[in-house]
């Protein structure tokens, strides 16, 4: 469950900078992310030579965030998602079947071994691809690259609110809090639920109101359910070649592991 | 709870993605039903605040605190088709930004938390709601019985998933027991949740709640009785 996005709103996720990672077309950027993740899926858990390939994924991860200038930390910070999923990763040798060995007296199945290593390297690896993403590319901008890769417009549209306003309704749900505790609620235990619920609750009412008036709004500067784009930019071979690059150099480590190993 | 890359293998991921795709675009449809033109700013509203919410920590029990999912409340607040909707946006914003739930894992997370869960979910609220007296709290009741069975179904979804097209050969039944066991004790946090909430949303303003509709009030300015009579205080 998502735990890590508790601390700061949308905005929060983008570091503003002007390299040349940031300069690129988000859609191309969206493609080059989503095509790096289905080769580092693809690479086969068994393979003797896969964590080699892993470690190549990973430095050229490493060079595009120092194209980027984003900082280690940052990177770090966004790992902290995967948690949940570490603690299933590191049961996986205990629980899974297949020929066992010991390591340190303990029995593991080798499999398990594996598979959870596996696993564990390439949700990093796929994490720190998003979170470069996330890191180079504003929320709006992604949008705008989503709506280029026609994603059907009404998802468009309840996105772009969505983005709009998930900081706003976050606001009021600090203030909510600011103002329950300043008058001496602390949730300590399941009664807090009593306090809680109505508050989740108005926010409710709240959001959906706001979104009548935000509507209404709309409608009487002449909203007709689009939202009108402005030219689109037209994207060169050059730059989705460059946006391109960090895919293809994975295809290319993937290829030559499985040719090599 | 997100699943994140690499889990399953390409296709049982490109099989989700698909199941995702046609569930998504069968909801738009549905949506528009419920909302009509209303649909874009509703749904975007309503799904900032199932993201919102997800911030909230409700404390459970000394030192723990879970949070709302939210794919059964959101689903009686504002009807199953909205609801896939908010649940697919906040888990694409989840997986774009916060990295939360993998890129290419993407529709296996919407076939998992926003199509099952929200299947479920509604699906045991609006079997209850006909068995059950309508009324307060029949609601309340078919909707926590819905949000707590909503998380296991969800989970035991992803169990099948995993035995299908799993990267890792593990024995199913006993992964199905603890994935199981777990999630009904997420599940009555998420009930706990659900129906705290709804209830607070039934007691201000009853006619936002899509679920409910039915149980409004009688109209107060109904022309009173001749004085004569006993008048009835309810």
């Amino acid at each position: 469950m998502g735990a890590g996005h508790a601390h700061g709103g949308l905005a929060a996720a983008y570091v503003a900078g002007n390299s040349p990672v940031h300069r690129l077309e988000p859609h191309t950027k969206l493609v080059a992310v989503l095509a790096f993740a289905l080769v580092v899926v693809l690479t086969p858990v068994h393979a003797g030579w896969a964590p080699l390939a892993y470690a190549g994924f990973l430095a050229l991860l490493l060079g595009v965030a120092a194209v980027a200038r984003v900082r280690l930390g940052r990177l770090l910070r966004g790992l902290a998602v995967e948690v949940p999923f570490v603690l299933f990763a590191l049961l996986l040798p205990f629980v899974s079947r297949g020929p066992r060995i010991d390591v340190l007296g303990v029995s593991l199945s080798q499999s398990g071994l594996a598979a959870g290593g596996s696993i564990l390297a390439k949700a990093t690896l796929s994490v720190l691809a998003a979170t470069l993403l996330a890191a180079t590319t504003d929320p709006r901008a992604l949008l705008r690259g989503l709506e280029r890769l026609r994603l059907p417009s009404v998802l468009v549209q309840i996105l772009t609110f969505m983005i709009r306003y998930a900081d706003v309704i976050g606001g009021e749900l600090r203030r909510m809090k600011v103002a329950r505790e300043s008058r001496g609620f602390r949730g300590r235990h399941l009664g807090a639920l009593k306090v809680l619920g109505p508050a989740a609750g108005s926010l409710f009412i709240r959001s959906y109101e706001r979104g009548e008036r935000v509507h209404l709004a709309m409608l009487s500067r002449g909203y007709t359910g689009r939202l009108p784009t402005g030219p689109v930019a037209v994207v060169g071979g050059r730059a989705w070649a460059t946006a391109l690059s960090l895919p293809l150099a994975a295809a290319a480590v993937l290829a030559a592991g499985s040719l090599l190993g | 709870m997100h699943v994140p890359d690499g889990y399953l293998d390409a296709a049982t991921t490109a099989g989700t993605a698909a199941v995702a795709a046609a569930g998504v675009a069968i909801a738009l449809r549905g949506a528009r039903r419920e909302l009509d033109e209303r649909t874009a700013p509703m749904a975007g509203l309503t799904a900032a605040f199932v993201f919102a919410v997800q911030m909230m920590n409700f404390p459970v029990a000394y030192g723990t605190s879970g949070h709302l999912i939210g794919g059964a409340l959101t689903a009686v607040l504002v009807g199953p088709w909205t609801a896939v909707l908010c649940m697919t946006v906040v888990l694409l914003v989840q997986a774009l930004v916060f990295a939360d739930g993998g890129l290419t894992a993407l529709g296996t997370n919407v076939t998992l938390m926003a199509l099952v869960a929200v299947a479920a979910g509604y699906g045991i609220f609006a079997g209850l709601r006909r068995v059950l007296p309508a009324g307060r709290t029949g609601v309340l009741t078919a909707a926590g019985l819905g949000a707590f069975l909503s998380v296991p179904a969800a989970a035991l979804a992803f169990v099948l998933l995993f035995g299908a097209g799993g990267v890792a050969d593990v024995p199913l039944g006993s992964v199905a027991a603890a994935m199981g066991a777990v999630h009904l004790l997420i599940g009555l946090g998420e009930a706990a949740i659900t129906v705290a909430v709804l209830g607070a949303v039934l007691a201000v303003r009853p006619d936002l709640v899509r679920g409910a509709r039915g149980l409004q009030v009688a109209p107060e300015l109904a022309p009173r009785p001749s004085a004569a009579q006993p008048l009835d205080l309810r």
